[in-house]
């Protein structure tokens, strides 16, 4: 019979040590999809647009 | 409704606020519950005046906040700048812990003020303001709640006044970097919950498809402060009427928690947060956008993902298990490789155009700040190595390495994003006076260099004077050696400080004239101030 933390720590130092790193793995790969430069370069411009007002704001 | 809703709760807070005065059990909370008085009663009159007005529908951004807290960062900047100076002269001349003002003003009580005045009062307006500014602009939006924005903000400067003022009356947790007391920490959960809603309901109602990177970062910064904030400050009051409060967690669970939270301290508020500034405010005056967006979103999750286990390098060499301190010194290590991938990131947006570093010195402020988070980002790692940490832990060199982080980057970022905002804030062509921006930025820099400088040597001289043992293994220094050889460097120290507060004050005078006299935007043309094309 384990204890609370030697359960937690055991699932802490493997399944979910696993999950988190697959997580950020998985999001760095995402990062590199075919497609994604497109994506990116619109994104990257993002403060280059609506900066005196709001989008659809009209003066 | 709301009016008469907003009456009441006004006047409930003023009513039992007067009554905790009179039963209050000690001098700082007495001066607290005097203060909510006077703010509540002061908001009822307020409310009352306005009572049955022309709700007017409010279109465009929302700057309202944002100019006020431009203002107030600038403020708060010369503030924590001035103490953080004082008690550099305090530790080089103790005569300056004058014997009138013993605890009130000696160095044990303006010390947490400075702390908490540079990062929470500047650094955290500086935070909310720009914030509040990118996330609307990035998402097209304007900034969800109405006036909740301005709760958050008014919110935030209670905070910033019930902290400063508890330090110097002797309210404190004892915990670093989060020293206010109890009611203080329950009234900044509640405005940090309100900031979050405001930052959230924008982004969701953002007309750009996709969550620009700065907001990634203000948004992990904003919800893991959140969370730090709460676990470390978990405490009982001793009483409802007193601002006494007793840890929860004791021995090194404590040191633990607490050091959890003061690294995360520096890698949310101070790193993440900031860095949300740099991927807006650098390629805004750059002109051309981020050097690569894939590299700012690895950024990202490396940097989450890894600062927070870097804690325990703060506890080396103590009752903490091996295991843990070995643990927040690998991956203290590891985290230099985002760090310097955030560097890069933001440096070679420049690429293309260098040629901006010799015209314009807003830019040159924000490259500069962006070298010296690459330098502390070095230094951190290695000193976190458990061998050099027992060098310098406990010696003036970890004070030399927040310095060259909180002046260089957190500094010179902020002060790069006053000199942006203010001309747009009050639609001005541009800056009054750039000769003022060099002068402001040689100064700083120039400060920060002695600082560092002198902080390297002393702690190195001091770590290595402790260790020392001659033949018989009997230690060669005493204490009050080390203290004695600092002196010189101690001095250059505070001359460091003059010079970066001079910096700030130029600063100051110059915002204040391109507010007052700079050419407005659309009249001037191409003005003289603005930077060379």
């Amino acid at each position: 019979m384990m204890d609370t933390y030697s359960i937690m720590r055991a699932f802490a130092d493997s399944w979910f040590l696993i999950a988190m790193f697959a997580f950020f793995i998985g999001a760095a790969l995402f990062a590199f999809r075919p497609g994604s430069n497109k994506v990116h370069k619109d994104i990257a411009n993002i403060p280059f647009r609506h900066e005196d007002k709001p989008a659809g704001d009209r003066d | 409704m709301w009016d008469y809703l907003k009456l009441v709760i006004f006047a409930l807070i003023t009513v039992l606020a007067a009554i905790a005065a009179s039963y209050a059990r000690d001098v700082a909370y007495q001066v607290h519950a005097i203060l909510v008085v006077l703010i509540a009663a002061g908001l009822f009159v307020y409310t009352l005046r306005g009572v049955g007005g022309e709700k007017v529908v409010e279109t465009g951004y929302m700057d309202g906040p944002i100019r006020v807290g431009a203002a107030l960062t600038a403020f708060w900047g010369v503030v924590g700048f001035l103490v953080g100076t004082f008690i550099a002269f305090q530790l080089a001349f103790p005569e300056l812990n004058f014997a009138w003002a013993e605890g009130y003003l000696n160095f044990g009580r303006l010390r947490p003020l400075h702390t908490s005045a540079v990062i929470f009062a500047f650094g955290g307006t500086a935070l909310i303001t720009s914030s509040f500014y990118v996330v609307q602009r990035t998402s097209g939006a304007r900034l969800w709640g109405g006036n909740l924005a301005w709760f958050v903000f008014w919110g935030y400067q209670i905070v910033i006044l019930l902290a400063a003022t508890g330090y110097l009356l002797g309210a404190t947790h004892g915990k670093e970097y989060a020293e206010p007391e109890w009611y203080t920490d329950l009234w900044l959960t509640i405005v940090w919950v309100a900031y979050l809603l405001v930052f959230l309901g924008t982004l969701m109602k953002r007309k750009e498809p996709h969550i620009y990177v700065a907001n990634w970062f203000f948004l992990s910064f904003i919800i893991t402060v959140a969370m730090l904030h709460v676990v470390n400050n978990l405490a009982v009051p001793v009483s409802i009427f007193g601002s006494k409060s007793v840890q929860l967690f004791a021995g090194v669970q404590d040191a633990m928690t607490q050091w959890w939270y003061g690294h995360n301290a520096v890698g949310f508020f101070l790193t993440a947060g900031f860095l949300g500034m740099m991927y807006y405010f650098v390629p805004k005056q750059a002109e051309r956008p981020v050097f690569s967006y894939k590299l700012s979103i690895i950024h990202f999750w490396a940097l989450i993902f890894l600062y927070i286990w870097a804690g325990p390098h703060h506890l080396h060499y103590t009752a903490l298990p091996d295991w843990a301190s070995t643990l927040g010194m690998v991956f203290s290590i590891v985290l230099w490789m985002p760090s310097w991938g955030g560097m890069i990131n933001g440096l070679m947006t420049l690429s293309g155009a260098w040629d901006k570093l010799r015209t314009d010195p807003v830019i040159r402020m924000m490259v500069v700040s962006i070298g010296f988070y690459g330098m502390s980002t070095f230094e951190g790692p290695m000193m976190s190595i458990r061998a050099v940490n027992s060098l310098s832990h406990y010696t003036d060199w970890t004070i030399g390495h927040v310095h060259s982080g909180a002046l260089g980057w957190n500094g010179m970022i902020t002060f790069g994003m006053l000199y942006f905002l203010v001309p747009k804030l009050w639609n001005r062509a541009g800056l009054y006076s750039l000769k003022l921006v060099s002068w402001h930025f040689w100064l700083a820099t120039i400060g920060i260099v002695l600082y560092a400088a002198s902080m390297w040597v002393t702690g190195i001289m001091e770590g290595l004077m402790w260790r020392e043992v001659d033949a018989q293994g009997f230690l060669v220094n005493s204490f009050a050696d080390t203290v004695a050889a600092k002196f010189p460097m101690y001095v250059v120290r505070g001359l460091g400080g003059v010079l970066f507060l001079g910096g700030a004050l130029i600063m100051c005078y110059n915002l204040w004239m391109t507010v007052k006299r700079a050419p407005a935007a659309e009249a001037a043309g191409d003005a003289a101030a603005a930077p060379a094309e």
